[in-house]
């Protein structure tokens, strides 16, 4: 048996897109208890990136994707094309799974191509590469409410093994009835960090995570706390925190019970 | 990267249970492929269907797991003692020390399709007996197989299409070399579904025929199912000669298109040429190539420019979805099997269905089985939204 074993790289920028948190700026505020906490629905900027006809037609979960990942990599300074992408998602889009299951459950069993096609779980990591250009490799991975701690740990395993930095994108969006009511997701929301293996002049945080078989932190405000557990991406929301409290600390991330993932940040 | 043992590698496929049929259908240039009867479904086309999965059910504490994506991964656990050989892995090393990193592109959404035919007529609910969670949730397969082991390590499942179980040996070896894990279950799984009989069909990529790939008049894909399952180790201190090696992987996008790849295969090739490099080989190096070769017009001729870009016609190279059909997010564990057996006992597996090559496709395609000692074999898989990913293999001796 191996001795617990950390992995290390450094934070160069976040991009949040969160109910009643627009963006990292506003949502830094919230996290870090100098703002309180105000409910609204999540904002989903339009892909302007996307071609006109893929624009009109990009689902809110692909909008979620887009715009906390380019959101990271502008707040880091990183172009898209300099960094692998790991995409992390809990599910695919559930209102194209809805229509998809309603056509093949009536009696014209005809699917438009363009709903098949965005019922991969990797569509966001496809019109990703296609908006930024980006010919580097992706990855598109799920591990239901561990989504996002699944997606963290590759992302360090990935700028570890590779020496270069990368991009996680963790995202989620809501299930309509009646996946609502197997699945209760009630909105969208997205975390995109940009990992360094080395430290930068932009670096915001040095990161070490590890295995843990420390039960999942909740966080302290009550609201926020319920934001974590219904949307699957916002697992990650400890760890935001403590950036946005200006660190240095550890917090547990929920990932596969009885295994989570311990994450500290120091600051530069 | 540093080399990896496929300590135990099985699959199920149309063809039947276990490395033995697959063996004998590529020796004997046999397919399995036969018209789609699949679930009512009036298509036109022949799908890769595996036998009796209506028959059996998951272990009782598991049930929560049951449908036919499940299903065949337990067919597959319980071939060629891939069950034993996991077993004695994780007496070694642990169960926290075990990955389980899969692929499926399906999962088990026919559950929920069959779930939308029972909603109540008032409500609209979904029948109390529908389990999401467990059976049609990207991550139910890598769910079932880590609670099948009594696993407690790192998991995940990689969703990306038809690359899916390709890229699960680039992530398991990543982490194997980061020291999160010593060993890692890698595979995929990939069932017959409405979603994609009908889908592939809206795209019009199902062929009337059994598909022919690489053949002038390729029409499409035949779909198939299968699992696929292959346990990666560090290697130890001393290995037989035909013990096989994963070597490399490379993983790329095509930053083109959602359903068409790039026409010159422009991703195809940066996946290729990234895999040579992380073994430490050129395209000069390879005896095999396992191709992507779904049958249909745009796949074949992209993929083809690739490779004659890359290895001219030195290289010879086939694609085994005549026998199997495409099995989408297994494809990738698959094809790893058909060259890891290619390596280990020395044959460059045919092209089934395939009658007359395409001529304007410059590379060295085989179209019947032939004896040859190959030592080392790349294999290609790639994906809708463009996510590509080849893997070299290698004799250890």
């Amino acid at each position: 048996m191996s001795a617990p074993h950390s992995l290390c790289a450094w934070i160069e920028g976040v991009g949040l897109i969160a109910p009643g948190m627009p963006d990292w700026a506003s949502g830094a505020e919230v996290l870090a208890g100098r703002e309180p906490f105000q409910s609204a629905p999540s904002v989903l900027p339009a892909p302007l990136l996307l071609p006109p006809a893929e624009r009109r037609r990009a689902s809110r979960v692909v909008r979620v994707a887009l715009a906390s990942g380019l959101a990271a990599l502008e707040h880091a300074g990183v172009d898209a094309a300099a960094v692998a992408a790991i995409f992390s998602a809990s599910t695919a889009d559930g209102h194209n799974c809805h229509a998809l299951c309603e056509t093949l459950a009536s009696n014209d069993h005809r699917v438009s191509p363009t709903r098949f096609h965005n019922s991969l779980h990797n569509t966001p990591a496809g019109y990703w590469s296609i908006a930024t250009g980006a010919m580097s490799a992706s990855q598109s991975l799920c591990a239901y409410d561990g989504s996002f701690s699944a997606g963290l740990l590759e992302a360090m395993v990935q700028t570890a093994t590779s020496q270069a930095p990368v991009l996680l994108v963790a995202y989620d969006a809501e299930h309509p009835d009646p996946l609502f009511a197997v699945r209760p997701i009630p909105d969208a929301a997205g975390i995109g960090l940009v990992l360094s293996p080395v430290q930068t002049p932009r670096s915001l945080a040095r990161i070490s995570v590890a295995l843990s078989d420390t039960p999942p932190d909740p966080l302290t405000d009550p609201a926020l706390d319920t934001l974590r557990t219904a949307i699957p991406a916002l697992r990650g929301l400890p760890l935001l925190g403590l950036l946005a409290a200006g660190g240095p600390g550890c917090v547990t991330l929920e990932y596969l019970a009885p295994l989570s993932l311990s994450v500290s940040l120091d600051r530069c | 990267m540093t080399p990896l043992h496929l300590a135990r590698h099985t699959v199920v496929t149309c063809v039947g249970d276990g490395l033995a049929p697959l063996r004998a259908a590529l020796l004997t240039g046999t397919g399995g492929l036969t018209p789609c009867r699949f679930n009512g479904v009036a298509l036109d086309t022949w799908i890769g269907e595996v036998a009796g999965l209506d028959d059996i059910a998951l272990p009782a504490p598991l049930a929560e797991y049951d449908c036919r994506n499940n299903r065949l991964a337990r067919r597959g656990l319980e071939s060629d003692g891939f069950d034993a050989a996991v077993r004695a892995t994780i007496a070694r090393h642990g169960v926290r020390r075990v990955g389980v990193i899969l692929g499926t592109s399906t999962s088990g959404i026919l559950s929920t399709e069959a779930a939308y035919r029972q909603r109540d007529p008032l409500s609209g609910a979904l029948p109390a007996s529908f389990n999401y969670r467990g059976t049609h949730n990207t991550y139910s397969l890598a769910a079932f197989v880590r609670d099948w082991f009594g696993l407690e390590g790192p998991a995940g499942v990689v969703s990306t299409a038809c690359s899916s179980s390709a890229k699960v040996h680039a992530a398991a070896a990543r982490m194997i070399h980061a020291g999160l894990i010593d060993a890692a279950i890698v595979g995929g799984v990939d069932s017959l579904c409405l979603t994609t009989l009908h889908g592939f069909a809206s795209l019009e990529l199902t062929s009337p025929e059994p598909c022919r790939p690489y053949d002038a008049g390729r029409k499409g894909i035949s779909i198939g199912e299968a699992s696929a399952f292959a346990l990666l180790e560090r290697p130890p201190a001393s290995l037989d000669a035909d013990a096989v090696l994963l070597l490399g992987c490379g993983e790329s996008s095509d930053a083109y298109h959602m359903s068409s790849p790039h026409p010159e295969g422009r991703g195809a090739r940066l996946a290729m040429e990234a895999a040579l490099a992380d073994a430490g080989l050129t395209a000069d190096d390879i005896g095999y190539i396992n191709l992507h070769g779904t049958a249909t017009p745009n796949n074949d001729a992209a993929e083809g420019c690739a490779v004659a870009a890359l290895f001219g016609t030195r290289v010879p190279g086939s694609s085994t979805k005549g026998i199997t059909g495409h099995t989408l997010g297994a494809a990738g564990a698959l094809e790893a099997s058909v060259c890891a057996l290619a390596l280990a006992e020395g044959f460059l597996p045919g092209s089934v269905n395939t009658r007359m090559l395409d001529p304007t496709i410059p590379i060295d395609y085989v179209l019947s089985t032939r004896a040859a000692a190959i030592r080392y074999a790349m294999s290609n898989s790639f994906g809708f939204g463009g996510s590509n990913c080849s893997l070299v293999f290698g004799r250890a001796g």
